[in-house]
């Protein structure tokens, strides 16, 4: 049987720490990135401005077919170069974590469209045209009226999709970025303990994610009621 | 067609040694000069030439090297304060890393070859090593042939993997190559039984050996299937910065720091568990300290 | 730009002598596609076991079923296939251990993948026959009892046969997902699609062409399939209920 040696966490955990700080920093910006350019790419889609809503479709569609590991790769090892060439970025800014929140941000937007489309069809059309015998215009509607209603009701989503996000982090492994999993393999690589840390890195990921998913539930479950 | 390439190459050589000022643009000095920092590639699993210590600081043969060429940029640049920061890299992506700009310079464990020669630019050799292979110690395995038929494992995007690849083609010898991410992943491969030989340069073989459970227990053998030179990477055609680079590593060479960074790392206890690798300074290693060069041998 | 464009890179006999590099690209195709539809094989059937024992009344049974979704939703596809790859081959008996590391590596790397895969997406499966079968009306399942059937045969002749349609229009976009998933699986080494993709960057020195045929592929793979389901979903399609239009 094998024997199991933890020791090597201890000492490890200030890494691991700084590790999960980089992981929560790729979260959360692509979460806020994500939504904001979501809805805009949502609104886009809803729109009757034809090639607005064809850009955004063609969007959604194109990231929503390609596996995330790949918009990384892309982003870390193409984009780059391609930024270079046409803007004249200089060279050597570290760009890793730059990249990988672009890659996420881009990537997650799809889906945070599709989620914020179905929430803006949701509230229903009378309120659109209320809104607009109030006197409002279309801008006004859609912000005062309609997108206030329909963020209520997909917060528990949006919610569940940032731990999605969360979980999905672990994938800058591809680009050597020490987040929280890069920085537990790595450890465990270099003491000879890989599986040791990815045990333990597998029981953190699910005691945060269960825990949040936990709260959305108990969050959905008042919004129910209220 | 070719031969013509040849000529237009020759003539555009020519004229660009005949001219000396142009010689000195260099893009990547530029841009450190204009920013203030410098990109270093660093590994994080080349024992003893780029890795991580226990405290997760970069260290190494190489990466010691690194740092004295970063110190002559700065002079040459008459900087006052020179940011340095540090990329990991993996096998599989330094070439691209160097390419598109991310990474400035790479002194780690890379072969100078022909083939990467037509992708990137290479320093002055810094390590000659010949390719050979790690297996447990009365494992039967000595030597190439006995791998017919095994699970052998080397890391991807190296030049072992290839030699390896190419060795059971031509020899049709059934082996089932492992294409590990890195060295660390690699020796793990091999440390839990999954292939029963590890092929990879022999310095980084010992290497691996200072962080095993029981270092005794694994032994270098095998006829080496090629001798390789270690140089640090940089972007192709950008003479001014390799001169700068070719000098400081030549400079360190003649001088002999270079010997007593070796006897550091090869003949000295070191980390992450203080083992002594006990590589005597090659012939090869004797001759490159004599007279630097940046040539391939291939 | 200065880029060497060069397409026919990909007619090229490659570095090791075995075909051209677009032989490898076709590998890697067969290897992504084979990897998921076996690993959907295996979540369709643990999906809906397991999403039918979290809506049966025994306590213990569902309270598994939703511990064994939870475990899968909650740890992170790479993390479970390290797992799957690097630990559990230490964990088995030593023998058995042994014997399965000694094995084929692509077989190792095909067989861990394939595995956790199929129980990543299972537990994704689960939720939504779960939720399909909620979704029936309450009438339908005491019907079934008042009428005499066992719950058993109430699961067998009433709900399931209405669940499973109505959850195939959710689990198209499951299925979808299977196959960007595999794509992780070039973690540990199985020379699937984005791992050639990756290979070739290093070996042709070409990355955009490499990357661009691979990024393609995966585009093709995802309209065929959405096309196929399509018209399975139009087959199935239940009229009267929601998604059934």
């Amino acid at each position: 049987m094998y024997e199991f040696d933890w020791s090597s966490i201890p000492g490890a955990l200030p890494f691991l720490a700084k590790g999960m700080l980089v992981s929560l920093e790729i979260m959360v910006a692509a979460v806020v990135i994500g939504i904001v350019w979501g809805t805009l790419l949502a609104m886009m889609r809803l729109s009757s401005i034809k090639p607005l809503s064809w850009f955004a479709a063609g969007y959604v569609n194109t990231f929503r077919a390609i596996p995330l590991v790949m918009v990384l790769l892309w982003f870390f090892l193409i984009v780059p170069h391609l930024l270079e060439q046409l803007l004249g970025v200089p060279r050597g800014t570290d760009m890793r974590l730059g990249s990988a929140i672009a890659g996420f941000a881009l990537f997650e937007a799809a889906y945070y469209s599709e989620i914020i489309r179905a929430g803006i069809q949701s509230v229903s059309k009378g309120q659109m045209a209320a809104a607009s015998a109030l006197g409002m215009n279309y801008w006004q509607s859609m912000r005062l009226v309609v997108l206030p209603q329909a963020f209520r009701n997909m917060v528990p989503l949006l919610l569940t999709q940032g731990i999605i996000l969360f979980q999905d982090t672990s994938l800058v492994y591809v680009s050597a970025l020490a987040d929280f999993f890069g920085t537990a393999s790595k450890v465990g690589d270099r003491d000879g303990r890989l599986v040791e840390m990815l045990l333990f890195a597998g029981a953190v990921y699910f005691v945060l994610c269960f825990s949040a998913s936990q709260l959305v539930r108990f969050y959905q479950k008042r919004l129910k009621t209220a | 067609m070719h031969s013509n390439r040849i000529a237009l190459a020759a003539l555009v050589a020519s004229t660009l040694l005949s001219a000396p000022a142009f010689a000195q643009e260099s893009a990547t000095l530029k841009k450190i000069k204009e920013i203030g920092a410098i990109t270093l590639g660093h590994r994080e699993s080349s024992i003893p030439f780029s890795y991580y210590d226990d405290k997760q600081q970069v260290i190494g043969y190489s990466q010691e090297i690194m740092l004295k060429v970063v110190d002559a940029v700065k002079a040459e640049l008459n900087l006052s304060k020179l940011d340095v920061k540090m990329m990991p890299v993996t096998s599989a992506n330094r070439i691209p890393l160097i390419q598109n700009g991310s990474v400035d310079i790479e002194c780690g464990s890379t072969t100078n070859n022909t083939e990467r020669q037509k992708q990137v630019g290479f320093s002055n050799t810094i390590f000659v090593i010949g390719t050979k292979l790690m297996a447990k110690k009365n494992s039967g395995i000595n030597d190439f042939p006995d791998l017919a038929g095994k699970n052998v494992v080397t890391t991807a995007g190296t030049t072992s993997e290839r030699l390896l690849r190419k060795m059971n083609e031509d020899k049709k010898m059934g082996m089932s190559v492992i294409s590990a991410k890195d060295h660390g992943e690699s020796f793990l491969t091999l440390e839990t039984g999954r292939a029963v030989a590890f092929m990879m340069d022999d310095a980084l073989l010992y290497g691996e050996t200072a962080k095993a459970k029981r270092p005794a227990d694994w032994s270098v053998v095998g006829k080496a299937q090629s001798m390789e030179a270690y140089g640090c990477m940089l972007r192709k055609d950008d003479a001014g910065f390799k001169k700068v680079v070719d000098k400081a590593i030549a400079g360190l060479m003649t001088s002999g720091e270079a010997e007593k960074i070796y006897n550091k790392w090869f003949m000295n206890p070191i980390p992450p568990k203080g083992l002594n690798l006990n590589m005597p300074l090659s012939d090869e290693m004797r001759a490159l300290f004599k007279s630097p060069n940046d040539k391939a041998f291939d | 730009m200065a880029y060497n464009w060069n397409w026919e890179v990909f007619l090229q006999p490659s570095a090791t002598g075995s075909g051209t590099y677009f032989d490898w690209m076709v590998y890697g195709f067969k290897t992504t596609i084979g990897l998921s539809l076996t690993a959907w094989l295996i979540a369709l059937l643990l999906g809906a076991l397991v999403g039918v024992l979290r809506t049966v009344p025994n306590k213990l049974l569902s309270g598994i079923a939703a511990a064994y979704v939870e475990v899968f939703r909650n740890i992170p596809l790479l993390v479970q296939l390290f797992l799957w790859y690097f630990v559990l081959p230490e964990l088995l008996p030593t023998e058995l251990g042994n014997a399965f590391k000694q094995s084929n590596p692509f077989v190792q790397q095909f067989l861990s993948s394939m595995l956790c895969l199929g129980l990543f997406t299972s537990a994704r499966v689960a939720e939504q026959v779960r939720s399909g079968i909620e979704s029936l009306p309450r009438g339908q399942k005491n019907a079934g009892l008042a009428i005499g059937f066992t719950l058993p045969q109430t699961y067998r002749y009433v709900l399931l046969p209405m669940a499973f349609r109505l959850v195939v229009p959710p689990l198209t976009s499951e299925f979808l997902n299977i196959f960007k998933n595999s794509a992780v699986c070039s973690t540990i080494g199985l020379l699937e699609l984005a791992a050639q993709g990756r290979q070739l960057v290093d070996y042709t020195a070409q990355p955009y062409e490499s990357f661009i045929a691979v990024t393609l592929a995966y585009v093709v793979i995802n309209v065929t399939v959405m096309v196929l389901m399509r018209r399975v979903e139009a087959r199935v399609r239940v009229p009267g209920f929601i998604g059934g239009k």
